[in-house]
């Protein structure tokens, strides 16, 4: 018998299939994955010790920041968590409006990771199709947020302004016209030979394993488990809308890509749902003024708004002692916040709940014994961002 | 306080492992004694009646003022009963938590994160080392008495060449 040696190969941090700064380091034998370390880490930034520094509306701002793909579902995860400590309720119109942008941005980041994904695999024309509608969505957003990339447009009490008139109809126009965009999509892979040789029973995951390893999002639900944080914990209303979870069967990077693309079209339902059954009212808390700052109106003309005004952008607001954890379902899985509150106007802790950290601990469990050219497939059917992984 | 199953069966299975539960805006917490760490957690895994199968995430928090100084925040979630429920447990500072990789598998990169930013060790880990931060950082951050732009901001970085120094030592 010959002597097997095993030959370590690093992948990364500079590689365009690890999608930003993930080192791994392979031990192969052969072509074959013997053993895979991640290392992450090359985008830490210290968010939750700056956040310690900051006061509650300062420190959104850092989750823009987070996964970057998808700023507006990471407001609305960190709000949320604020809001429950201080145990204000937001208006229905402000609640849909979160709605409706938490899901275009589900939307987006779900076309940036069918692109980058389908292109990482050699298919390239999905990048442009899905960039095109992709574009949409984020030009729909920067009329609303005045930001493409880093809106801090959903805050604490509600949202930064209510949507211009243009909005809506582009809205509508868009919910008409994406089913057909989502069929084309899938003309291009998922009947396509190679994409599914490439794809299927690639990286599987069973159910137990993703739970163990406390996968979550549609890499859990394509492994045939049920957990969707809309539908466990509704929170922003979701109960008032009509939408169903895909789920997958094999766990394979096949199975997530089609839990992915029939998570396009339901989000797709829920925007339309949302702009048509929008509420009239305001957009931001009405019980909670030392929260919500006054109208801008108001603020030219009246001298104690004015000053209210200043006191919450400088001091912000102060939070009840206690602990709190919130979640929402964001692009990637379970985006939680865990607060402890000492009283005062910053946090005292702040730790956040990357779905991707979590995911891609579930990496090597994925690719031990798969083949070294399988692994940019892997990666890609996590979909993760370094900005969330490293924070 | 609503009715809490796992805190019911937890008293009733570990009195003397609980040492407290607690209810704030419809998040229940307990708190339990480190030593029973690891019963406590394979019982509420395992237990027809709470099957918290799914360990969402573990949170290291410095309370500076308080002792024990540190404590570790478990948030669990059971995928059966559709419940969340958070455990709690106070760690002195130098005093070691139990693993609970083997429980659950996720607990691996959790513990080695809060390990890198608090410096609180977990017996029994398979790979106890520093996730976020490089292997030669010197301190944990989330600490509360670690300066908020480090202890080196001001400071050159090292030159290190390779012909000096041997090999590079990563892993």
């Amino acid at each position: 018998m010959p002597e097997t040696r095993l030959m370590t190969v690093n992948m990364g941090p500079q590689h365009p299939a690890t999608h930003g700064v993930l080192r791994l380091l392979l031990e192969l034998d052969g072509e074959v994955i013997a053993k895979a370390v991640p290392h992450i880490g090359y985008l830490h930034r210290g968010m939750e010790k700056l956040a310690e520094s900051m006061t509650y509306p300062q420190a959104l701002t850092l989750t823009d920041r987070l996964d970057y793909t998808s700023a507006l579902s990471n407001n609305l995860a960190y709000c949320l968590a604020v809001e429950k400590l201080l145990d204000i309720s937001i208006p229905k119109r402000a609640q849909y409006l979160r709605v409706l942008m938490a899901e275009l941005q589900r939307i987006a980041a779900h076309l940036l990771w069918v692109a980058t994904h389908a292109l990482d695999l050699g298919a390239m024309t999905v990048l442009f199709y899905a960039f095109r509608d992709r574009e949409t969505i984020m030009e729909m957003l920067e009329l609303v947020t005045g930001a493409r990339l880093t809106p801090s447009f959903i805050r604490v009490g509600g949202l930064a302004a209510d949507i211009p008139d243009t909005f809506l109809p582009r809205v509508r126009a868009f919910v008409a016209d994406f089913p057909k965009r989502v069929d084309e999509y899938e003309t291009l892979l998922t009947e396509n030979i190679i994409w599914k040789k490439r794809t299927q029973n690639i990286a599987p995951l069973s159910g137990e394993e993703c739970i163990s390893y406390g996968v979550t999002g549609p890499v859990l639900r394509a492994s045939g488990v049920c957990y969707d944080v809309r539908k466990a914990y509704p929170y922003s209303s979701y109960e008032d809308f009509d939408f169903e979870i895909p789920m997958g069967k094999n766990g394979d990077v096949y199975d997530r890509y089609l839990v992915r693309l029939k998570e396009m079209r339901q989000s797709n339902r829920i925007v339309g749902q949302a702009a048509e059954k929008l509420p009239a009212g305001p957009v931001s808390a009405a019980d909670a003024p030392q929260v919500t700052p006054p109208p801008k109106e108001e603020v030219g003309r009246d001298i104690s708004a004015l000053i209210r005004h200043f006191k919450i952008m400088e001091q912000g607001f102060k939070t009840p002692c206690g602990e709190v954890y919130a979640s929402i379902e964001s692009s990637k899985g379970e985006l939680g916040f865990y607060f402890v509150s000492d009283g005062s106007n910053k946090p005292y802790r702040m730790k956040i709940r990357p779905p991707s950290f979590i995911n891609l601990g579930a990496l090597p469990k994925m690719i031990e014994g798969q083949m070294v050219a399988d692994v940019v497939a892997a990666i890609g059917s996590i979909d993760i961002v370094l900005g969330e992984i490293d924070r | 306080m609503s009715r809490c199953t796992a805190c019911e069966l937890l008293r009733e299975r570990f009195p003397e492992a609980v040492l407290a539960v607690s209810e704030f805006r419809g998040d229940t917490a307990v708190v339990v004694e480190k030593d029973r760490l690891r019963d406590v957690m394979t019982f509420l895994r395992d237990c027809e009646q709470t099957r918290y199968d799914l360990l969402v995430d573990m949170a290291g928090v410095d309370a500076l003022s308080e002792s024990p100084r540190f404590w570790v925040a478990y948030i669990l979630h059971s995928i059966t009963h559709n419940r969340r429920l958070r455990i709690k447990v106070p760690v002195a500072e130098g005093a070691t938590v139990d693993t609970v990789s083997d429980i659950w598998r996720a607990a691996d990169w959790m513990e080695r994160e809060v390990f890198d930013l608090f410096g609180i060790p977990f017996a029994g880990h398979p790979e106890l080392r520093r996730i976020l931060l490089p292997d030669d950082f010197v301190g944990h951050p989330l600490r509360k008495e670690f300066p908020l732009k480090g202890e080196d901001f001001d400071r050159p970085f090292p030159v290190c060449l390779e012909e000096e120094q041997g090999t590079q030592t990563d892993a």
